[in-house]
Order: C-alpha cells, then structure tokens, then sequence
C-alpha cells in the first residue's frame, strides 16, 4: 500500500520532488496571500468595538496556529525518524524547527502590538501568550541540540527525541498554565476579541491562512533542499549538481 | 554466577548500590547542590526585604524554584562521570534491559539530591515565615514533585551526556518541561495556606509522577543510545 512513497526515501528524488513542487507552491502562496492580505487590510470592515487595530489579527491568528501545527509535523517527522529509520525525516524535522520558531515569534510580537491598544499593556500573563512563550523556549531547546552536535545524524535523532517529549508535554504544560491562570488572576482577558465573525471578515481570513500555509510550506521546501545537499554533499549526485550549476555560471559569465 | 541470568531486582539493587556507593565517596556531589539551594533561598529576602508577609506570600514558588535549580545543577553527574570513564556503554551492551539500569540510576540521584533537599526545606520554610498551614502541603508536594524532576531531567542529560558544553544548553531543554510540575506544587501550598483543600493539585502532581516513571526511562534509553553511539 505505502510502495509508491518508498522511492522518496532517496535524498535525490526527493530533493527534485521538492524542486518541482517549489514553483507551484511559491506561485500559490503570491496569489493567496496578495489576495489575502490586500482584502484584509485594506477592504474588509473595520471591527465594531477595536477599529482598525484588529486587522493584526490576519497575521496574528494564521502565525499562532501554524507555530502549534509545525511543532506537530515535527513529531510526526521525529516518529518516522525514530521508528523507521528514514534519515529524511530528520532533514526535514531541522528544515521545519526554525520556521516554527519564526513564526511563533511572529505570533508573540503581533500579539503584543495588538495588546497595547487592547488592553493597554504589551505583555499581559494570559494562559494562551505563556504558553506560546513556552512553545518558543522548546523550540529553541529542539534548534541548540540540533546545532550542538557535530554529527547531523546524531543530532537529528537526539532532536527528534526531545520533540516527542515536547510534544507530549505541549498538553500537559497549555492545560496547567491554563490552570494557573484561572487560579491566580481570574479570568480578566479571557475573550481575545473574537466575537463569531460577519462573513465579510471571515473570507479575507481564509485566504490569508491558506496564503501564510502555502508560504510556510515553500520556506520549509527551499530549507529541506537545502539540508539534503548539506548532508549528502560528498555523494556522486550533488557533485554533478554542483559541478553543472558551476559550468552554467560560467558560461553565462562569458 | 553470570550477568545474564540476574533477576530484575537484582540488577536493580545492584546499580542502585553502585551509584550510591559513588556518591558516599564524593560527599560534595551531594552537599554542594544543597548548599546552592540554601543560598538561592537566603538570596531572595536579601534581594526583595525582610517583610514577613511579603515572604511568606512568595515563600511556595522561592522554595520550589530553588529546588528547580539545584535539582538541574545536580543532574549532570547522572550519566557524566560513567560516560567518560566508559562505563554507561558497558551497561548498555548488557543483556539486561536498559528500563532497569536507568530507573535505578534515577533513584539513586533522587536519593542523593532529591531527599536531602526535602529533609532540609521545612528549615527553609522557617526562614521564608511559610504559613503554617503549608508546611504538610509542601512536604508532599516535594516528595512527589521531586521525583519527577529527576526522571524528566534524565532525558536531558541522556541528551546532553555526550556533547561538551552540554550544561548551557541543558537547562534550555530540561527547564520547559518542569513547568507543570511547578505550577501545581505552588498552588498546592498556597491553597493550603488558605485551608483549603489541595488533594486536587497532589493528584495531579502524582499523575505527573506515574507518567513520566512509566515513559521517562524508555525515553532516556532511547537518547543514551544516540548519545553513545
């Protein structure tokens, strides 16, 4: 049943399997996200109660869901790796874990720009920013022992441990925090301004979370092709790689 | 009689014994971690003032954020010293089950950090004018609390053991993780301090326990064997 996926354990064929997708994704992700982010900001409804000032949420909502939904394509990759013995999956664990940072960096400054207006504070100790704050710092933990290891091998097993222990603590730590937050200051900022939304609000949302999928999935394509040349540099095919794009710059040169 | 046909328990003790003999011989493995957990704790009414109820107010998460750190300083000597001497590969060659020889090694560390750190927090307590309401609650809650940390560190330094500065970088992975532990020891004690009932808070500190003994050990068998290669 799973015979098709077999040839892409390959560093090669999957290195032009992500060439040949990158186009049509990185076309995609323009479309979605001009669309998406024109529509949004410029020509959607200004909300009723926040103004403009909610329009970060276009950018805001798509970073913190996709910081959460990368951390989980991480494990599932960290669980092939360890239990099938695919050295790709680890490739792509180390394309994926900065992106993730990236972005829930992303959502932590938007969510702070959007705070000062709101609640006239830039850091407030609400149950949801804690524990993106956290999801942060087991990025962070996931990136330095991947970089602490000289052998990529290594690491990338080593690394894909710790996301599956991160990963089944994620629940554990958002559902405590949650906890603590309702304890010791009652619930003061529970509703993160997301009254059921008009339609006129809804599409623009839609193509901006697609647009920023897409987009994330054409940086996580470029970095994966990237760690495959990185860790296969002394095979035959990159260096015919190599070698070619070499005589290609030369002949334009000329 | 060979290696092979020891029964679990006795591979157990036998490890147990081991690293608890090692550490009897290296007295400040075990009292430094100590000391530093005093020192951190006397450092907190110097820095904030010497108010009792302001003390007594953040006493729970001064004492639990101590013994955060102590436990975090003292891990590194779980698998540091038998990885460079060479004798974690040998345990990982033998027949027995890895489970075994890292849970008893986990117990050994928490005997020789994790309990002294109990016998002495009341005495810290004193110091913080814990409201004595608390006192039960916080012994509790470190008995079941401080294994957890010892099992949850264990990964990282599985992780680390093989790395050279892996001490930094440590703290950064193990740190997250004993958040929730934490969380629920603090609002343990200050729940007790307003009488009220705090058997909620424990069990969900004990759940933390059971889970990460059942799960800890296969995960830190796992990274000993990337870390050793």
């Amino acid at each position: 049943m799973w015979k098709w996926l077999h040839p892409y354990a390959n560093p090669e064929v999957s290195y032009h399997f992500a060439g040949k997708l990158l186009p049509w994704l990185s076309a995609l992700a323009v479309l979605f996200l001009s669309i998406g982010l024109v529509w949004a900001l410029a020509f959607a409804p200004a909300d009723y109660q926040q103004g403009d000032s909610f329009r970060i949420f276009y950018i805001h909502v798509p970073a913190a869901s996709l910081s959460m939904g990368i951390y989980f394509g991480m494990a599932i990759t960290a669980f092939t790796s360890l239990v099938w013995q695919f050295k790709l999956a680890d490739a792509s664990a180390a394309a994926m874990a900065p992106v993730g940072a990236t972005f829930t960096a992303i959502a932590l400054i938007t969510g702070a720009a959007w705070g000062k207006p709101m609640w006239g504070t830039w850091w407030i100790w609400d149950a949801r920013l804690t524990s993106e704050l956290i999801l942060l710092f087991l990025y962070l933990g996931v990136i330095a022992l991947q970089s602490a290891f000289e052998d990529k091998n290594l690491a990338g097993k080593a690394a894909g441990i710790l996301t599956l222990v991160g990963v089944i603590n994620l629940p554990i730590i958002k559902y405590s925090v949650e906890w603590w937050n309702t304890l010791h200051q009652g619930s003061t900022v529970s509703k993160l301004g997301k009254p059921s939304m008009s339609v006129d609000m809804l599409w623009p949302f839609l193509f901006c979370f697609l647009g920023f999928i897409l987009l994330v999935s054409v940086i996580i394509c470029i970095r994966f092709r990237s760690e495959i040349l990185a860790r296969n540099s002394i095979r035959p095919w990159v260096r015919t790689l190599v070698s070619a794009h070499l005589t290609q710059e030369k002949t334009n040169a000329v | 009689m060979s290696v092979a046909n020891l029964s679990y328990r006795a591979v157990f003790s036998l490890v147990l014994k081991r690293d608890l003999t090692i550490a009897m011989r290296h007295k400040d493995d075990i009292i430094n971690p100590l000391l530093f957990f005093v020192i951190v704790v006397t450092l907190f009414p110097l820095g904030i003032g010497p108010e009792a109820q302001t003390l007594s107010r953040i006493a729970p998460g001064i004492i639990w954020v101590a013994a955060l750190l102590s436990t975090l300083l003292s891990l590194d000597r779980l698998f540091k010293s038998d990885h460079i001497d060479g004798s974690l590969e040998q345990m990982l060659l033998s027949p027995q089950p890895v489970f075994i020889l890292v849970l008893a090694k986990i117990v050994a560390h928490w005997l020789i950090t994790g309990l002294p750190l109990i016998l002495i927090a009341p005495l810290l307590a004193v110091l913080l004018h814990l409201n004595e309401q608390s006192y039960e609650a916080l012994i509790l809650t470190l008995l079941l609390g401080t294994p957890v940390l010892s099992l949850l560190g264990a990964i990282g330094v599985a992780l680390t053991v093989g790395i050279k500065k892996g001490g930094v970088l440590l703290s950064l992975l193990v740190l997250p993780l004993y958040i929730p532990v934490l969380i629920f020891a603090t609002s343990a004690i200050d729940t007790a301090a307003l009488g009220l009932p705090y058997s909620g808070q424990l069990a969900i500190i004990a759940a933390l326990f059971f889970g990460s003994l059942t799960l800890a050990p296969f995960a830190v068998g796992a990274a000993l064997k990337v870390s050793t290669n």
